[in-house]
């Protein structure tokens, strides 16, 4: 795997220094087997450990001030990568630089200080809230354990982190499931900001909730952003969303990158197949009575993925060499990654098939 | 609602006539469905579309009379079939249900039991409702199965439901819901949990059936893009009602009523990049405690005085009807 290619070329967001750098990371889950199993393996029977290599040894640069949307559907170790930057799952394999120092090896202060500005904003509000605990508490509990503010302080400072997360503080004495689904996550926000990070992981935070409150919700990310000049990984399988809210856009599938570019870029001349297909089976709210265009396949189970390039089964374009070989993420132009053979054809040059 | 039908042509497969469905609990009433009326024609697809508790899986569950307690229709009409299925005997029902109108759920775990195999499944439907030999049964299940996409239909029907992904689970509900080729199939949001490009192979199986069964489709969604390109004719829910109903280009391109307009405008891909998307204030309020008079005002920006009595569903363009005193009727606002 090549290391990660700096690149001037990205516009001008990207000017900002290196917030997180994810080299060659990869995270594999296993299921243990069992006592019988383990027997019977001794013993001979053709019983292994099954291995899900969630993520593959993906290389990811995220600077200062940036929104870096990911995307990809079920199953394609986009959660799984979001929760290593954010810092909560160890990587079986790699490094994760923070401002271009390695996490694990940092002592018990500075780890603490990297772990409080990297927080998570989750998709469903009510299973990342406590529900025996009252908004003031969810809320203030943290930036008081850290020595954010000071006790006497603590209820003017929780007020202050509902407000900008757009909360009437008068409802700090209620319990979570007294609220509506857009203020949970609102609440989910406040917690987030609480601790004053520099830096989000937003998994699917806006996908649970009706249009007309993912509005709201995607309009106080981006007042925030501007506000706390805060950097944000977006993790989201609509791409809608993302369009609207990123700079830069990240396409996994099956545990790989495919397909990296500036989002004007990925959306008007998406270089990989399947970003292609991802991006034509969207709905559009334009199309009228439109045959829908369809993938053809299903994703492949990430225990069993397909040889080569992962997406051969269901490529329209696939040749004998994406069933061998896994091709390489490489530059289509400036700031435009693609992992894809067809752009190494003489004839195809790049542009979008 | 379609223009290319012409008057005299034969009834609507389904007519709902100022449809209620009310909920009778403890803290009070609650209007899930408040007067609504909608046609549903012959190979027709019908989006029913609106946001959480708005009332449209309600109004589903009602035409499938599927309601449960504390929750009861009381008033109105469901014509289908020469019959109004308000009235219509529990037996009766039993007798339509899955056989001339089928219902798909969201979770297709809904209609599939875990610990059957899905030929079993299958070939016990067709059972219940005609005499069908054994193998003929087999026969057509098989065909269904692959009419809905999945492949080795032969395999697939002796294998257990957790046998399959989440998207061929959904097409074997689908399957079983065209067993008996029904005149009306009540689609609740079957595509909402399933990834993009999978949605868009159901959408595709779905079109081509409508197009060439004549199955009529009520399409019931919270995602306006998906019925954009699926359906014929769409009707808005907001607080129980239908806050616009009309052909899908009336519709969308030429919302009347505020709300539509709203939701609209708070769609990413309808704004401009980067920044601030419409937004609708506020909240959908609790059906419990429901202002007087419309129930959009107090997120409506152009409400005014006349808005705190009730606004009648009225035709305010040709086709296109909206339940609105302050319609939007300028094009140049809309387009915006």
């Amino acid at each position: 795997m090549s290391a990660t290619i700096e690149k001037p070329a990205v516009p001008a967001q990207a000017a900002g220094e290196k917030m997180i750098e994810v080299v060659g990371v990869s995270r594999r889950f296993s299921k243990k087997l069992d006592i019988a199993g383990k027997i019977l393996a001794k013993l001979g029977a053709p019983i292994r450990e099954e291995v899900v290599h969630a993520v593959d040894k993906v290389d990811l640069t995220i600077r200062k001030g940036e929104v870096v949307g990911l995307v990809g559907e079920s199953g394609c170790g986009k959660s799984t990568l979001g929760r290593m930057v954010a810092g909560i799952l160890p990587p079986s394999d790699g490094t994760i630089l923070w401002k271009g120092k390695d996490r694990t090896g940092m002592g018990g202060k500075e780890a603490r200080a990297a772990m409080l500005q990297a927080q998570m904003i989750f998709q469903d509000p009510m299973s990342s809230l406590n529900p025996r605990l009252k908004v003031a508490e969810i809320i203030g509990e943290a930036p008081l354990v850290h020595g954010l503010t000071s006790r006497a302080e603590l209820a003017r400072y929780v007020d202050e982190q509902m407000r900008r997360a757009g909360l009437d503080p008068a409802f700090k004495a209620r319990y979570p499931h007294q609220f509506s689904g857009g203020q949970r996550q609102r609440i989910g926000i406040a917690r987030a900001l609480a601790v004053q990070p520099e830096f989000l992981v937003c998994d699917e935070s806006v996908a649970a909730l009706d249009v007309s409150i993912q509005a709201q919700i995607l309009n106080l990310f981006m007042a925030l952003r501007r506000e706390l000049n805060l950097t944000y990984l977006f993790i989201s399988h609509d791409l809608g969303v993302v369009e609207h809210l990123s700079d830069r856009v990240v396409i996994m599938y099956l545990g790989r990158v495919v397909e990296e570019a500036p989002t004007e870029t990925v959306f008007a001349r998406a270089n990989h197949p399947y970003t292609q297909s991802l991006l034509a089976a969207v709905p559009r709210i334009e199309a009228r009575k439109k045959a829908f265009a369809t993938v053809k396949g299903e994703i492949p189970s990430p225990l069993n993925p397909p040889s080569g390039c992962h997406f051969h089964p269901r490529c329209p374009h696939a040749f004998d060499r994406c069933r061998v070989e896994i091709p390489a993420l490489q530059e289509v132009a400036p700031g435009h990654k693609s992992r894809c053979h067809l752009n190494d054809l003489p004839n195809h040059g790049g542009q979008p098939v | 609602m379609e223009p290319s039908i012409p008057a005299s042509a034969a009834p609507p497969t389904l007519q709902v006539r100022n449809l209620q469905t009310s909920f009778f609990t403890r803290a009070g009433v609650v209007k899930a469905v408040n007067d609504v009326s909608f046609n549903v024609g012959r190979g027709k697809v019908l989006g029913l579309v609106g946001e959480s508790g708005s009332g449209k899986t309600v109004t589903g569950f009602s035409i499938m009379r599927l309601v449960d307690e504390p929750g009861r229709i009381t008033g109105g009409e469901i014509l289908f079939g020469g019959r109004d299925l308000v009235k219509a005997s529990e037996e009766e029902m039993r007798d339509l249900r899955g056989n001339r109108i089928a219902m798909i759920f969201q979770d297709p775990m809904m209609t599939l039991n875990p610990v059957l195999r899905i030929d079993t499944q299958m070939i016990e439907t067709m059972q219940a409702h005609r005499r069908i030999s054994h193998e003929d049964a087999r026969q057509r299940a098989r065909d269904t199965l692959g009419m809905v996409g999945i492949p080795s239909p032969d395999e697939r029907l002796k294998a257990y439901p957790h046998q399959f992904s989440g998207g061929m689970r959904q097409r074997v509900a689908i399957a079983i819901a065209l067993l008996h080729e029904p005149e009306l199939i009540v689609a609740d949001e079957p595509t909402t949990a399933l990834d993009v490009t999978i949605q868009g192979q159901i959408l595709a199986e779905v079109q081509k059936l409508a197009a060439n069964t004549g199955t009529s489709i009520i399409w019931i969604t919270h995602d306006l893009s998906v019925v954009a390109g699926l359906a014929d004719d769409i009707a808005v829910m907001y607080a129980g009602r239908i806050a616009e109903y009309g052909s899908v280009a009336d519709v969308l391109d030429h919302p009347l009523h505020p709300y539509t307009v709203g939701l609209l405008g708070s769609v990413p891909s309808r704004n401009r990049r980067g920044e601030p998307l419409r937004q609708i204030p506020g909240m959908t309020p609790s059906l419990l405690s429901l202002p007087p008079g419309c129930p959009f005002q107090n997120r409506c920006p152009r409400s005014a005085d006349v808005c705190r009595q009730d606004p009648p569903m009225a035709e305010i363009m040709p086709a296109h009807e909206a339940r609105c005193f302050r319609p939007h009727l300028e094009k140049a606002e809309v387009a915006a």
